[in-house]
């Protein structure tokens, strides 16, 4: 089936009107050296055809037996209702509904979601979801230039690389400088933020400090000082967090967060060669204004009915044009209705238990790693379900394994060089007693 | 539609009253009710410096969100503290107690700029 929006004469009536010679020469501007030169489409196939290519194509991904790979992405156990809710044809649409108040279902369960985020977060109001956690990440610290009215964001190294690359891209528009304080990751040091280095480099320029927990090495940070360290110079304090992690850790607003960040993956979305996920957000009531994106609201219709609407819409990019709070955001809904359905599955109880046992598999991973005499823990903080591990010879020998259909981490080194021969392992409820021992076997194996 | 004699007017719908070197600023009754029910204003801080026809805050309604613009430069004073609880102010009392904020006048010369309330009445008929 062919999709012609416009036929031959539509083009050259509307070329004629603006005075082009052709469509080429609209493209003019973009250097020839990156310019498309043509497409080497194969010929078309049979459906037939097709499905055996696929096929063909599907069977050269590699899915490992083991794999304690994390940083940033975790595998957990998705109940099947999750499937089940976001399969029903009134819900198949990423969007938010453009003629917002027909779509009451929809409306509604964005707003349950709003309100599961509050829940697990502490804070006042939550966003209808943005992209994925680290454009929410980048989100907040906009925010928090505008609600500072400064122009200065800090981050610590300690927050995945990937979102800290992001945060420099949405920074590089407006102007925005990005200071990044070093975590400590020397030899035997704690790997956590030092909030009395916070203190030394933060100035009043600074509109917000970001810190993740438990930050990419798996350690927890002192986020309560840390917060203070931002506050004590007029600083807004971005907390990126992991969301299971936030059913046994203190909440971002029991430490005074003003903003709180996160990639919702972990609830219920498969990890899927990097997405769609979805972007958390949530801040205090007094900031709502600056928030970007879709917010709904609950309300009464003339009978007295409840109802939903999108509220707060001044605030947004169709009707406030280049002055919105943002114009490069929308929401994730069917990502948002997946962690929705995933946190009402497991419930309160079924969060405390996800988190535990990840932490537990972790404890068990890096005392068996330990106790065999293979790796040592490279970092003193205290850490939750990813544990940095350090063994001699370790990009050999995590080559070896993934060979053998293990995946013993991630290699730190790729992204911190002061990090060499040193493995993130993560563990989550899925983290097997069996996976554990065959990732030490096969360590010794290749020692 | 008459305003007050003794106010000078911009064209984007300001107000200003001169009392020795203070200025008092607030949107015209025409700007507020063709806004329509006004929700929110977002005031400048305190010590802020305004520049004459620059953007120093946001006023919300219902209907849209609109920019406000100085009709003079100089510092701010003071903010209008009972707008943060009753934004209607604006609605019902735009040349009184819907005053938005006071500044230390840098340049009256800028006022040559502005009209006078004939003149506005005119620009709004």
């Amino acid at each position: 089936m062919a999709y012609t929006p416009h036929t031959d004469p539509d083009r050259a009536a509307m070329l004629a009107a603006i005075g082009v010679a052709d469509v080429d020469a609209l493209f003019e501007d973009i250097p020839a050296a990156v310019r498309a030169a043509g497409w080497e489409m194969p010929a078309p196939l049979t459906e037939q055809e097709l499905r055996a290519e696929l096929s063909r194509l599907a069977g050269r991904n590699r899915i490992p037996d083991v794999t304690f790979l994390g940083y940033g992405a975790y595998r957990h156990l998705v109940p099947s209702v999750v499937g089940e809710v976001i399969g029903r044809a009134e819900f198949s649409t990423a969007y938010t509904p453009y003629q917002p108040e027909v779509s009451q279902g929809t409306l509604q369960s964005i707003y349950e979601f709003q309100s599961l985020i509050c829940e697990l977060t502490g804070m006042e109001v939550a966003t209808a979801s943005h992209y994925d956690g680290a454009t929410a990440t980048a989100e907040a610290a906009l925010m928090a230039c505008r609600l500072t009215r400064r122009d200065v964001v800090a981050v610590s190294t300690a927050a995945h690389p990937e979102v800290r690359r992001v945060l420099a891209t949405y920074c590089s528009g407006p102007g925005i400088e990005v200071v990044e304080v070093p975590a400590e990751l020397a030899a035997g040091a704690s790997g956590q933020t030092d909030p009395s280095r916070v203190a030394e480099l933060l100035g009043d320029q600074v509109a917000c400090f970001v810190a993740q927990q438990p930050n990419a090495f798996g350690v927890l940070e002192p986020m309560r000082e840390l917060g203070e360290a931002a506050h004590a110079v007029g600083a807004q304090f971005v907390a990126v967090v992991e969301p299971t992690s936030l059913a046994v850790l203190e909440s971002p607003a029991g430490y005074d967060a003003d903003i709180v960040a996160a990639e919702g993956q972990p609830l219920g979305i498969p990890i899927a060669f990097g997405g769609p996920w979805v972007g958390l957000m949530a801040a205090s009531m007094s900031a709502v204004r600056q928030m970007p994106g879709r917010l709904v609201g609950a309300t009464r219709d003339g009978a007295g009915r409840r109802g939903y609407v999108l509220t707060l819409q001044a605030r947004e990019q169709h009707i406030r044009r280049e002055r919105a709070a943002s114009n490069i955001c929308t929401n994730q809904a069917l990502c948002a209705l997946a962690a929705t359905a995933y946190l009402t599955a497991v419930g309160p109880e079924g969060l405390r238990e996800v988190a535990e046992l990840g932490a537990t598999q972790a404890r068990h991973a890096a005392a068996a790693l330990r106790s065999a005499g293979l790796a040592e823990r490279r970092f003193s903080g205290p850490y939750l379900a990813e544990v940095a591990m350090t063994l001699p010879d370790a990009g050999r020998r995590h080559a070896s394994l993934t060979e053998r259909g293990i995946v013993a981490g991630a290699l730190l080194e790729r992204d911190y060089p002061e990090l060499a021969d040193t493995i993130l392992l993560a563990a989550t409820e899925l983290t097997t007693d069996h996976d554990i021992a065959r990732l030490v076997g096969a360590l010794g194996d290749v020692a | 539609m008459s305003h007050p004699g003794d106010l000078r007017y911009s064209k984007e719908h300001e107000w200003v009253r001169i009392d020795g070197s203070i200025a008092t600023i607030g949107i015209t009754s025409f700007a507020a009710d063709e806004l329509g029910d006004i929700v929110f204003v977002e005031l400048p801080e305190v010590g802020a410096t305004l520049s004459q026809f620059g953007s120093f805050g946001v006023v919300e309604s219902v209907k849209a969100v609109s920019d406000l613009y100085a009709p003079v430069s100089g510092s701010v004073t003071e903010v209008n503290p009972a707008l943060a609880d009753q934004p209607e102010l604006l609605n019902s009392d735009a040349y009184g107690d819907g005053w938005i904020a006071r500044v230390e006048l840098s340049d009256t010369a800028e006022l040559d700029a502005l009209m006078d309330a004939d003149a506005y009445a005119e620009l709004t008929a």
